[in-house]
């Protein structure tokens, strides 16, 4: 038997933040590639402390719903679950190369296959194109369009603007938008400037986010000057200083979210059967045209 | 072979590796006879013939077994719990347990209580075990909150998907979100009708996470206490500081959060191994094995502002003011403030109360109007 542990921080104050968690982890379930899904959190419950006892599963891949490798990644929830011989050495990384490494949960006794974060892999560059074409409605997005990468960014872990930087660089590569920045919240080039990085007329402003909540939904709407005050809302798009700036909140609740989870466990050497295909199919529509719908459309 | 007897087939096949389940006894001798043994009967040399005949007499046992072969997963925590939902008796539990407060009961009389139904409180949630009507022994499990215990069916908010138990348990029947998954505050006005074993245990799972688990643990002799100064050790981070929290206020923080009025989990943590907390720990059936993620946040503010020193204050006050004082502090601590009618001036926590003595005491910053002794 194998499981599926999705790792994600959760709010003791904000219902909402573990919205996308619960909703990928049941797009994964409707796979059935796992025997077990189960969703573990930092400040909800079941807490990463005692989640994988919750499992019957002996092959465990835990996924942690994070953006960049970090203090969580790399301390939090390996100690919370006793992940022995834990070193973020054994990753082997510099930043956003952190693939998986297999180890055991010593209060179980089961293996544990401890997955880099969603946030730097590869398939996620196709979840910000997809947000991007999401909040447009438009599948060919790209034509005459600047499109902007925004983190958290600080000082304190260089790898949090690493993953952003790197998502831009791989979009910019596929030369499909005319212009691609990253832009940060915390540091230089700072998002609230944001019409005065890009030429094009439509920018897609997609923030490298796991959930909506103060930051994407509060801080950068009014940093960017989309609204004066967030509770008024904003339109999509809103003209700003002569620019259309087509804000897609967090990227996080984007519904292909659920195909970089699986891709992190398939590199982790989980047999998922056609789950891959089905899931993108599933989150994408199968003509290669986003769905509406934020939240993945297979579930309750 | 007519499978005349639900299960039947499966039994005989089983008792190739032997078959021993709730008085249920069955072995194959290398001359292909049977052995049977019921908590009535032992007979010994039966052939495939007579023993159908002697296990069309006993169909309880034989469903019974068939049942808990078709739940399967011997030694798991959810076997184990869906056992005690039936109050079936314990095969994996070591340790004395809280949960078995009631005497288990044999298949005979458990078959008896499953016509009307068996019932098990898991903190707020209340269980019903029923047999499926013609369903050759499969059970159905009912889950509604134990304040409706006495509610019609029609009159809940039917559910059907386990899934739905994590919309259910994140408001409070105020619609406030509730960060603290075993704090009885759940709300009512809903049932999962007829759920299966594997949707029950599902759907407990996410109303209270991981409370089967370490309830099995327990049962087990296994349960994994990490006691304050452990957990308050490992954190990091901003969390860091808690283990600074000192000794007495780790009581004032258990007495604060950790009661039963507070959460359902029984506290099994102390301060440190041999070095127990002041307050009682709870009477829930699902142990709390170390201090949560709520507690912790909470145990952060608290460390910093017990390294505060304290002072002395000269402040005017009536006696009547001083208690006053205490009456808020009393409403706000026991959730009371809702319940105070808007025009009980007797309370010391009406509002028109709490307001008056605000305008009469606070000075021009809005606070207190205090002096500092030195």
């Amino acid at each position: 038997m194998q499981a599926l542990v999705v790792a994600a921080h959760g709010s003791h104050l904000n219902p909402d933040a573990s919205d996308p968690t619960y909703a990928h982890a049941d797009t994964v379930r409707e796979t059935g590639a796992f025997d077990e899904v189960r969703e573990a959190f930092w400040k909800e419950e079941p807490h990463f402390r005692e989640v994988i006892r919750t499992l019957e599963s002996d092959e465990v891949f835990v996924v942690p719903l994070f953006i960049s490798e970090g203090y969580f990644t790399e301390q939090v929830i390996p100690r919370e679950l006793r992940l022995e011989d834990w070193d973020p050495e054994k990753w082997d990384s510099d930043g956003t190369d952190a693939s998986q490494v297999t180890l055991e949960a010593t209060d179980v006794g089961k293996t544990v296959h401890y997955c880099g974060p969603v946030g730097t892999h590869d398939a996620m560059t196709d979840v910000i194109v997809q947000r991007a074409e999401s909040v447009t409605d438009d599948p060919d997005v790209g034509d005459g369009v600047g499109l902007a990468v925004v983190g958290h960014g600080t000082e304190r872990n260089e790898n949090s603007a690493k993953a952003i930087e790197y998502h831009a660089d791989r979009i910019r590569e596929r030369d499909r938008f005319d212009e691609v920045k990253a832009l940060f919240m915390d540091e230089e080039p700072e998002v609230d400037d944001v019409t005065d990085f890009f030429e094009s007329s439509d920018v897609v402003v997609v923030p490298l986010f796991v959930a909506d909540g103060y930051h994407t939904q509060e801080d950068i709407p009014e940093d960017m000057g989309l609204t004066e005050d967030y509770r008024l809302g904003w339109d999509v798009p809103t003209e700003v200083d002569g620019h259309r700036i087509w804000y897609a909140g967090a990227v996080g609740t984007e519904g292909l979210m659920a195909d970089v989870l699986l891709e992190r466990a398939a590199d982790a050497g989980a047999e998922l059967g056609d789950a891959l295909e089905r899931v993108r199919a599933a989150t994408t529509g199968s003509d290669g045209v986003a769905t509406d719908e934020s939240e993945p459309t297979a579930g309750d | 072979m007519a499978d005349s007897l639900p299960g039947l087939d499966a039994l005989l096949a089983a008792a190739d590796e032997g078959v021993a389940l709730d008085g249920l006894a069955l072995e194959r001798a290398d001359d292909e006879t049977y052995t049977l043994e019921t908590p009535d009967t032992r007979e010994t040399g039966l052939e495939e013939g007579e023993l159908e005949d002697a296990l069309e007499s006993i169909p309880a046992l034989v469903s019974n077994w068939r049942y808990w072969d078709t739940i399967g997963g011997k030694g798991t925590a959810r076997r184990a719990f869906l056992r005690w939902c039936e109050r079936a008796p314990p095969t994996d539990a070591t340790t004395e347990d809280r949960t078995l407060e009631d005497a288990p009961f044999d298949v005979s009389s458990r078959y008896d209580a499953l016509e009307d139904g068996i019932v098990r409180e898991w903190g707020q949630l209340r269980i019903t075990v029923e047999l499926v009507d013609g369903g050759e022994g499969e059970r159905r499990y009912e889950l509604r909150h134990v304040d409706d215990a006495d509610r019609a069916r029609e009159e809940l908010e039917r559910r059907e998907d386990p899934r739905d138990a994590r919309e259910l348990s994140t408001y409070d029947g105020d619609g406030r979100y509730r960060p603290l998954k075993t704090a009885p505050t759940l709300r009512s006005g809903w049932v999962f009708p007829e759920l299966s074993g594997r949707a029950l245990v599902e759907a407990v799972d996410f109303f209270y996470p991981a409370t089967i688990a370490n309830w099995h643990r327990e049962r087990r002799g296994e349960l994994d206490v990490d006691h304050w100064l452990e957990t308050a050790e490992r954190q990091t981070g901003i969390y860091d500081v808690i283990d600074e929290l000192p000794r007495e206020a780790v009581d004032w923080m258990a007495e604060a959060c950790c009661v039963d009025s507070q959460c359902l989990r029984r506290r099994e943590w102390e301060h440190e191994e041999g070095d127990e907390l002041e307050p009682e720990g709870g009477d829930g059936p699902f142990p709390c094995r170390e201090p949560c993620s709520l507690v912790v946040a909470a145990a952060r503010k608290w460390a910093i502002l017990e390294s505060e020193d304290e002072r002395t204050y000269e402040l005017e006050l009536t006696t009547s003011e001083l208690n006053q004082l205490a009456e808020l502090i009393d409403a706000v601590a026991d959730g009371r403030i809702d319940e105070i009618r808007e025009a009980d001036v007797n309370d010391g926590a009406n509002r028109y109360r709490a307001r008056y003595l605000r305008a009469k005491r606070f000075d021009e910053d809005g606070g207190l109007e205090a002096t500092k002794r030195e």
